[in-house]
């Protein structure tokens, strides 16, 4: 293990501050204040429509809030021009729900593609980096020349998070891992995310409905719910919370089950 | 992780042009350096047997491509015979080489070999074989699906059908004229100096109008709704197909042929020949100006002369061809846009083909239907 969850002394890889965005006249977020520290596994949860992936997609400078403050790696990403972007691209790897995979290219050149644009590394050294990847993220070695319309949904999962992987990032961003996948598949990504933040040393921000990858994954969540964080803390911490919306989320009757389970394997 | 430290590795030997003995590596061995290790580690005489230890003591960075270069060494040296290993690693760097050490990551990338020149050829024949007969098949299921829509014609389905007239036909409008009336002065405008020097002015009727009727209006239109209809039909059903919504129509029980290719057939073959006749009167109109400021030919000249010109047979063996290159355009174009394949770039090299196909065969039949109609006289 190389880092837990760290004191909050050191500064925050991603600092999020009362960040508000708003549709026409819908609402989604009024003012969502969070911290991420380096080496955490970070949770954001939340109903659908909560607005989770908006929350995340204004993290990774895909759309721009109508107002509040965003620090990555402690700078201010809300109105950064791209040029200025492309170096914080680079240290951080996103993995999308549905793949995102580059359905013209083979799952290795997908991987491959990252290297040949952002290194100097010779043809042959990319595609032995790519099976690193395509290997580190489990996936059986014959899945590297297959195109992703061959692979199964979570085989496409795991390629595009070997594509996220490909620049050895320093933060992860993961949308929804686990969602559509068998609950076999699941538990192969809850194992995965563990892994590879104690064997790469990354942060990882995931947004995930999944009650048992948090429980078996994550250092630390945030409940998003009526435009704030409704909560937020280690999961132990979370199930003895009082907020209404809360309760309803970590007691229904798959979150007392995920509850049940987690306490059975201590 | 990062760290400005250079990588460096330092290879022990018992003498000049002898194998190594032993190595050290230090500074920080990630991504940015790994293209130097790797031309480093590939000049290096590795020995084939006896003990062999890395000091890992120097590294102070090590990220995934350092750790693979280690790893692939270590591996290498093991698979010949050696007792290979490393030590003094920091734990975090020695849990990463664990990491690789646990999966199973092929020594040497596999590169897909490319196909030979007798195997492309063979492919490609039988891409083609496969995509005529696939074609006649895809001809044969439309012309059922017509046919069940004719004996039962409530099921046809006028509502995408009525759509279809209104994208292909009505708002093909402009830009159809506008093509036309300019080939109506092209024709005039060329054929002045020529009649010109025989006095024959009055002839310039005859040739825009026979030129426009008989053959370039039908087949102006069909290759302008070929590009701009075709090609979106290939390109509609190509992506239904990548989002599986033609599959789920399937289990839904109702027909791809019925909601998606017969509305667009039946719809073309009604806007084809209306687009024809206007595409007449906009050619002859462009070779009316045409006359009049290169040929002092007015307007009045030009009608009286229009109607000894041409002969009613002379309209319709031109109508008679656009619904025909209706059906080839509407086919081809729904056609290639079942024959996608899972990916986008399937979607851009289907249309392109649909509309290269579909103008193709629209400018065969064309000739086919003049060696015809020479036949019968017309």
């Amino acid at each position: 293990m190389t880092a837990m969850a760290q004191p909050a002394t050191k500064t925050p890889v991603v600092d999020v501050r009362g960040v508000a965005t708003r549709f026409g006249d819908a609402i989604v977020h009024e003012s969502v204040d969070l911290a991420v520290h380096p080496g955490e596994v970070f949770a954001l949860v939340g109903g659908s429509g909560s607005g989770k992936s908006t929350l995340l997609r204004e993290i990774i400078l895909l759309q721009r809030p109508a107002a509040g403050s965003i620090r990555v790696f402690g700078q201010e990403v809300v109105g950064m021009g791209d040029d200025a972007a492309l170096p914080l691209r680079r240290r951080w790897g996103v993995m999308f729900e549905r793949g995102a995979l580059f359905s013209a290219l083979t799952v290795a050149e997908n991987v491959g593609m990252v290297l040949t644009e952002h290194t100097d590394l010779p043809p042959r050294l990319i595609r032995e980096v790519a099976a690193v990847k395509i290997a580190l993220t489990g996936l059986p070695a014959d899945a590297g020349p297959k195109y992703p319309s061959e692979l199964s949904g979570g085989m496409r999962k795991r390629a595009s998070l070997a594509r996220a992987l490909a620049l050895d990032p320093e933060l992860l961003f993961l949308d929804e891992p686990t969602a559509g996948l068998d609950p076999l598949s699941a538990t192969g990504i809850d194992e995965l995310v563990r892994s590879l933040r104690d064997g790469l040393g990354l942060t990882i921000m995931m947004v995930t409905h999944d009650l048992d990858l948090m429980w078996r994954a994550a250092d630390r969540v945030a409940v998003l719910g009526h435009g704030n964080i409704v909560g937020v803390g280690t999961m132990a911490e979370l199930s003895r919370s009082d907020d209404p919306l809360v309760r309803q989320y970590f007691h229904g009757p798959r979150g007392r089950a995920a509850l049940e389970q987690a306490w059975n394997r201590r | 992780m990062a760290s400005d430290a250079r990588a460096e590795l330092t290879v022990a030997t018992s003498g000049p042009n002898e194998t190594a003995t032993g190595a050290r590596c230090a500074g920080a061995w990630t991504l940015p350096a790994a293209s130097d290790l790797d031309r480093t580690l590939a000049a290096v005489r590795w020995p084939t047997a006896g003990e062999f230890v890395v000091d890992g003591a120097g590294i102070v960075a090590l990220d995934t491509a350092g750790a693979w270069l280690l790893h692939r060494t270590l591996r290498t040296l093991c698979a010949r015979g050696c007792a290979a290993r490393i030590d003094g690693l920091r734990p975090e760097f020695a849990s990463l080489l664990n990491l690789l050490a646990a999966r199973e990551i092929p020594l040497a990338a596999p590169v897909p070999p490319a196909p030979g020149l007798l195997a492309r050829v063979g492919r490609r024949a039988w891409g083609t074989i496969a995509g005529t007969g696939g074609y006649l098949a895809f001809v044969g299921e439309s012309a059922l699906a017509l046919l069940r829509a004719l004996r039962h014609p409530r099921t046809l389905r006028w509502r995408p059908i009525l759509h279809n007239i209104q994208t292909a036909g009505v708002e093909a409008l402009p830009i159809t004229g506008l093509l036309s009336f300019l080939m109506g002065v092209v024709i005039a405008y060329q054929g002045a100096d020529q009649l010109q020097r025989f006095g024959a002015n009055i002839f310039v009727v005859d040739l825009v109008a026979l030129a426009m009727l008989r053959e370039l209006s039908p087949l102006l239109t069909a290759i302008i709704i070929a590009g701009r209809s075709g090609s979106a039909y290939t390109a509609q059903i190509g992506t239904m197909k990548v989002t599986e919504e033609i599959d789920a129509l399937r289990t839904i029980g109702v027909g791809a042929q019925e909601l998606l290719v017969l509305p667009k057939v039946v719809a073309l073959v009604i806007v084809m020949p209306l687009l024809t006749v206007y595409t007449d009167i906009t050619g002859i109109l462009g070779g009316m100006v045409m006359a009049r400021t290169k040929l002092d030919v007015g307007f009045d000249a030009f009608v009286d002369r229009l109607d000894e010109a041409i002969q009613l047979s002379s309209y319709w063996t031109g109508l008679a061809k656009a619904p025909v290159f209706a059906m080839i355009v509407a086919l081809v174009g729904c056609y290639r846009g079942f024959q996608v394949t899972g990916s986008a770039e399937s979607v851009g090299a289907q249309t392109t083909m649909s509309v290269v196909q579909a103008i193709f065969l629209v400018i065969v039949t064309d000739a086919l239907f003049s060696i015809v109609f020479l036949w019968l006289d017309l």
